[in-house]
């Protein structure tokens, strides 16, 4: 298992697993199977598969020690980046899209809207992070501070959560499923950091 | 598609579809279930009339208008009501009228469809959300109904309540909505000619994720107001609290006519997707009915009556 982990195969196959959802809704849009409102299907689809991918490079360090894998960490800048360019895509739908580039409009959404303002702060938080993504700029900033820079990536996934718990009109269910589920991950990290400065 | 406006049949002759297609393919489909074919089938309806009000704009495709419902009793996502509505009981149906009348009574869906010929109106449906369709419902004006509930003097509100039970519906719980849906409308509203009850669409009796077996269009509302499958009709004098102002006032108000310069607090509200077009085109005030009702808002501040 630790050894197929280490694999240029694992490593392909978790970039075929990340790039499926927008595959299938680029063969759905093709193929006019996104139902009646095919640009609403994907406003939903890409902003819902930004909250899961981000969710899923934040269990990557948790699984890694619970699980006593450390090679996940191979396929953590892999989910972050592909978190990062479904929040593209998801915000392009936006821009594009719903407002056909009316920037006016935007920037009244933007200051206006609490919803927009946070989706548009969970994007922002992403940016400088895809940014300094690779290994020479780890060198660049070094370990210590390159850290630090991507510990924005927890306020940007509670500012994503936020945004969607206040865009939906009633039912908050599944946006609580979202929350729960960032709770969770960000409880244990808190709890690893006590028990660390105990230690 | 063309329709036929001279045959007279009176709604309760009509035979079923499920009925005329069970016989017809009585043999190819002997061992299926009949329950099969009843469930969710549409039937033709005619001798209707076309009406003046209707508009000549592209039809939404009947796909569309079926498939892309906000139904929450049957599911908060669009898609929902069209697979959990399917098996909705809608015969035997009743109305209860209640509350401000001469006599409260109860009237049953065949008696109802006898208060007034069937017209065709082709009407512009505006959904709160930002998108719109163009809907040919069949149906009569509310007013005939009203009429033959003899409202009394104190009677200044109607009020639509929607049947609910739990057991068929068991994805209300997750709509974060208090049921039974109300709705209700000021009386000059609901007299007004453009009001109706539908009982069908595209010719054919109401889908039951569209509200079967009857509902209310008030097409210069926002899509909300037109409440489906009606339980209740109840004549009041007070104002009556509806379902989405409970929910949430600051968003939904009494009023929810259709308007591009009142903001919805999370969206504007100037421009809307007509499903199947790719742009957006301007919402038009009062859906494009200012001409009809713009006038029962004379002294109204619709900024602040959302």
């Amino acid at each position: 298992m630790r050894r197929a982990l280490n694999t240029g195969w694992a490593k392909a196959a978790a970039f075929a697993a990340l790039s499926t959802p927008a595959v299938w809704m680029a063969w759905q849009g093709y193929r006019d199977e996104l139902g009646p409102n095919p640009i609403e299907a994907i406003t939903r689809g890409t902003g819902i598969w930004t909250l899961r991918v981000l969710l899923i490079s934040l269990a990557i360090t948790p699984a890694r020690k619970l699980l006593g894998l450390p090679e996940l960490i191979r396929f953590r800048r892999l989910a972050g980046l592909f978190a990062f360019f479904y929040a593209t895509l998801h915000l392009f739908t936006y821009l594009w899209l719903d407002k056909f580039f009316a920037w006016p409009e935007i920037w009244q959404d933007v200051v206006k809207r609490r919803f927009i303002t946070a989706g548009m702060l969970a994007f922002a938080l992403l940016v400088p992070l895809a940014a300094t993504s690779t290994a020479g700029w780890i060198r660049r900033l070094g370990g210590r501070r390159w850290q630090a820079l991507h510990r924005l990536v927890y306020i940007s996934a509670i500012a994503g959560v936020v945004h969607y718990l206040w865009l939906v009109k009633a039912g908050v269910i599944k946006p609580g499923i979202y929350a729960a589920a960032l709770g969770v991950l960000m409880a244990w990290r808190a709890l690893d950091w006590f028990r660390r400065r105990r230690a | 598609m063309p329709k036929q406006n001279s045959v007279s049949l009176p709604y309760s002759e009509v035979t079923p579809k499920a009925a005329y297609l069970s016989r017809r393919d009585l043999i190819k489909t002997a061992a299926l279930p009949l329950a099969a074919f009843q469930a969710g089938a549409a039937t033709k309806l005619s001798g209707y009339k076309k009406s003046g009000f209707s508009t000549s704009e592209k039809q939404t495709p009947y796909n569309a208008i079926t498939t892309y419902n906000n139904y929450y009793e049957f599911g908060l996502d669009k898609d929902m009501p069209a697979v959990n509505a399917r098996n909705f009981k809608t015969s035997p149906w009743t109305i209860r009228i209640d509350g401000e009348v001469a006599k409260e009574k109860t009237i049953d869906f065949d008696a109802l469809m006898k208060l007034a010929p069937l017209e065709e109106r082709v009407y512009r449906l505006r959904c709160v959300e930002g998108w719109s369709m163009v809907v040919p419902w069949i149906g009569f004006p509310l007013s005939a109904l009203i009429k033959a509930a003899e409202p009394a003097s104190k009677a200044k509100f109607v009020q639509f309540e929607t049947y609910f039970d739990l057991k068929q519906m068991p994805e209300a719980r997750y709509a974060g909505l208090p049921f039974p849906y109300i709705e209700a409308l000021r009386m000059d509203e609901a007299m007004h000619p453009l009001t109706i009850l539908s009982a069908g669409l595209y010719g054919e009796t109401m889908p039951n994720q569209n509200g079967a077996p009857v509902r209310l269009v008030v097409p210069w509302k926002y899509g909300f107001k037109s409440v489906k499958s009606i339980a209740r009709i109840r004549f009041t004098e007070k104002k009556p609290l509806t379902t989405w102002t409970i929910a949430n006032p600051r968003e939904y108000g009494f009023q929810a006519n259709v308007n591009p310069e009142v903001d919805h607090p999370r969206w504007s509200q100037a421009r809307e997707r007509r499903i199947g077009e790719f742009g957006k085109r301007d919402t038009l005030k009062f859906n494009g009915y200012a001409d009809q009702v713009a006038s029962l808002y004379g002294g109204l501040d619709l900024r602040k009556n959302y």
